[in-house]
């Protein structure tokens, strides 16, 4: 009898491709996928029950479908597809609550993923440099995702003490990047000209999608309790990541960096709440330790890797690294060709 | 070839040779000597892998090649000939492995931090990670600077990680209390803070060096403090020199002072015994003798130096 997994959140990206490839796994008898909005792509062996978790639909599927499995992808982070912060605070707050309690009145419910993100740590000049799963917040975030993401993992980890035989396991990913995924901080990098706060040149790590998902799965078949980072290995300074992208960059005081996002609608995309501008300030590192030797999962990319596929499939900026190399050697011509008028 | 009036003026082919050649020369000075173009290839290769992006930051944004390339170069003259520092015991720092280098602290801006770690990497061919407070990396511009040169927060978790990686690391244990202190205090050790430090070496088992900088406290000696305005601009202190503010800039300029920098015996943490850390009476033991050691080799060097600028 193998596994009967559910699936929240797979009318997005990450969800349904997740759904997909979890599906082909041997050791899974039946995918159920959960969303509000059906799924763009096709789901193959998933089956798609079109529900709103903010409503407490799901107790009847986890007792119907017994399920065994429940993995929670249902966390947004960027309100303008869902309607607007209220209703994106509503899915991902309410929405894991009645998921939760689902769960918990569920009996047969043995195990929970839950996909969680490195913003729950906030960011700030008091930070260590590099953050581990049992380090708290210097600043903890006040204000969007990253805040809904905080009330999140306080819900799960409640019910982890009300049901101590349910395995949970949390994955607070990096940055994703990756050619299908699109997040604020994608939209962010690739603006022809990229505000920066001026001053500041803070670490960021990412993490490819394809490590993500594979984070997922491996937390899914064969994980382990507790709370993990996922990011691939080193760090990239954001100067460093805009100019591989080959675009200019220009700094901002940050002051005004936010008021300037709400003012130009290019940069509306980009979403430079205050929490982003102190991501943008200060940055964030992730010890990944833990990930390796007790979730023992290893990604495939390191996050320059990672970033130079996205570089790779984004569209190319105005100052190219071939263009940059081309300019390099017209200027070594032109000095060669000094040192010969010279010895003449 | 000559005009009307007689005086001989140069074909425009001949001035064009001239041009090339005062770029040559010109660029022969800049680079020093024949080697002008390999260097001139060296700094365009530079540039194009710094405007691409092109180079690597460890997970504590340490930038080991623009901390090489410039800053180092930029103080070094100031090290050689300004401040003319003499070091002495630098075998005393360890060669490889975990260390951890315990300083006074002076001169109302962390320049004794730089010059130390300047010395470190010449002298003992390491480099120094310094621990900064807070403030500095809630700075533009010097946080990011800092950070590329290596610094990072002064927290046990910081510290301890790179003690564990084998890195060298530089504490300046008095803190603002130390760089900000009026003139009239000099080379009187402050406190030296709870020996969070010390408890850091004793977990990761790795030596203590004690280094003793004299010459710093004389480069800005701080004679009052702005301390409504240093409350506004949410600064530990604003501080005023003979020449800072009145001079405005040109009171920004260091005092000449003669440096003496010494690093002394290291005491050895991987005797202690398990759960050491831990004990608070232990780890505030070491931090005094630690204190003692460096406030003795103040007094001695400054018995050795004759007078604060020669």
């Amino acid at each position: 009898m193998g596994r009967v997994v559910l699936v929240t959140g797979v009318g997005r990206d990450l969800g349904g491709r997740f759904a997909r490839r979890v599906a082909l796994d041997p050791t899974v008898d039946k995918v159920i996928g959960v969303d509000v909005v059906p799924p763009p792509a096709d789901l193959g062996a998933v089956r798609f029950v079109r529900a709103d978790i903010r409503h407490a639909v799901l107790a009847h599927v986890l007792s119907s479908e017994e399920v065994d499995t429940v993995v929670h992808l249902g966390v947004i982070a960027t309100p303008t597809s869902v309607g607007g912060r209220t209703s994106m605070k509503e899915i991902n707050v309410i929405g894991t609550m009645q998921l939760l309690a689902a769960c918990q009145q569920s009996a047969g419910v043995q195990a929970l993923v839950v996909k969680s993100s490195s913003k729950v740590y906030g960011s700030s000049p008091k930070d260590p440099a590099m953050f581990a799963e049992d380090m708290t917040p210097r600043r903890t975030p006040r204000a969007g995702f990253a805040k809904d993401s905080v009330e999140v993992e306080g819900y799960v980890r409640g019910f982890a003490r009300r049901r101590p035989d349910v395995r949970v396991t949390m994955l607070r990913c990096a940055n994703l990047v990756g050619p299908l995924t699109q997040t604020t901080m994608t939209q962010y990098l690739e603006l022809p000209v990229v505000p920066t706060v001026l001053g500041f040149d803070p670490r960021v790590q990412f993490c490819h999608e394809e490590d993500a998902l594979d984070a997922l799965n491996h937390a899914t078949l064969a994980g382990v309790h507790g709370t993990f980072n996922v990011a691939g290995d080193h760090v990239l300074t954001l100067a460093q990541a805009i100019r591989r992208l080959g675009r200019p960059h220009i700094g901002v005081p940050s002051i005004f960096l936010g008021a300037l996002g709400s003012v130009i609608p290019l940069l509306r995309r980009a979403n430079l709440s205050a929490e982003q501008v102190a991501f943008l300030s200060y940055g964030r590192g992730l010890d990944t330790t833990a990930m390796r030797q007790t979730l023992g999962f290893e990604p495939k990319f390191t996050t320059p890797e990672a970033f130079e596929d996205f570089a790779r499939r984004s569209r190319p900026g105005a100052m190219q690294p071939e263009r940059v190399a081309e300019l390099e050697r017209q200027v070594a011509d032109v000095v060669a060709k000094v040192r010969g008028y010279g010895q003449q | 070839m000559a005009n009307s009036d007689g005086a001989a003026r140069p074909s425009p082919g001949h001035s064009g040779d001239d041009l090339t050649d005062s770029v040559v020369d010109a660029a022969k000075e800049v680079f020093g000597g024949e080697m002008w173009e390999r260097r001139l290839a060296e700094l365009l290769a530079f540039t194009r892998r710094r405007i691409t992006g092109d180079y690597e930051v460890d997970e504590f944004g340490f930038d080991i090649e623009l901390t090489e390339r410039f800053l180092h170069r930029a103080l070094r003259p100031l090290a050689e000939k300004w401040f003319r520092v003499e070091v002495r015991g630098a075998v005393n720092i360890p060669a490889f492995g975990g260390g951890l280098v315990v300083s006074n602290h002076s001169g109302t801006v962390p320049l004794d931090g730089l010059i130390t770690s300047l010395v470190v990497h010449d002298h003992a061919d390491r480099y120094l990670r310094m621990l900064g407070a807070d403030l500095v990396f809630r700075l533009p511009f010097i946080g990011e600077l800092a950070r590329k040169a290596g610094a990072t927060l002064a927290t046990s978790e910081d510290t301890e990680r790179m003690l564990r990686e084998g890195e060298l690391v530089g504490v300046w244990p008095e803190g603002f209390k130390g760089i900000g202190k009026p003139f009239s205090e000099r080379y009187q050790l402050q406190r030296f803070g709870r020996g969070g430090f010390v408890s850091a070496a004793m977990r990761t088992g790795v030596p203590i060096v004690p280094c003793s900088v004299v010459g710093a406290e004389e480069i800005y000696p701080i004679v009052g403090n702005l301390s409504p305005l240093a409350r506004l601009l949410k600064l530990p202190y604003v501080p005023v020199t003979p020449f800072f503010p009145w001079l405005g800039v040109l009171g920004m300029v260091p005092l000449p002072s003669k440096w003496l920098i010494e690093f002394g015996e290291p005491l050895l943490t991987e005797a202690c015994p398990e759960g050491a850390a831990d004990d608070p009476m232990l780890a505030l033991n070491l931090t005094e003798q630690v204190r003692e050691t460096i406030q003795q080799t103040l007094h001695s060097l400054l018995r050795q130096r004759k007078s604060a600028f020669a």
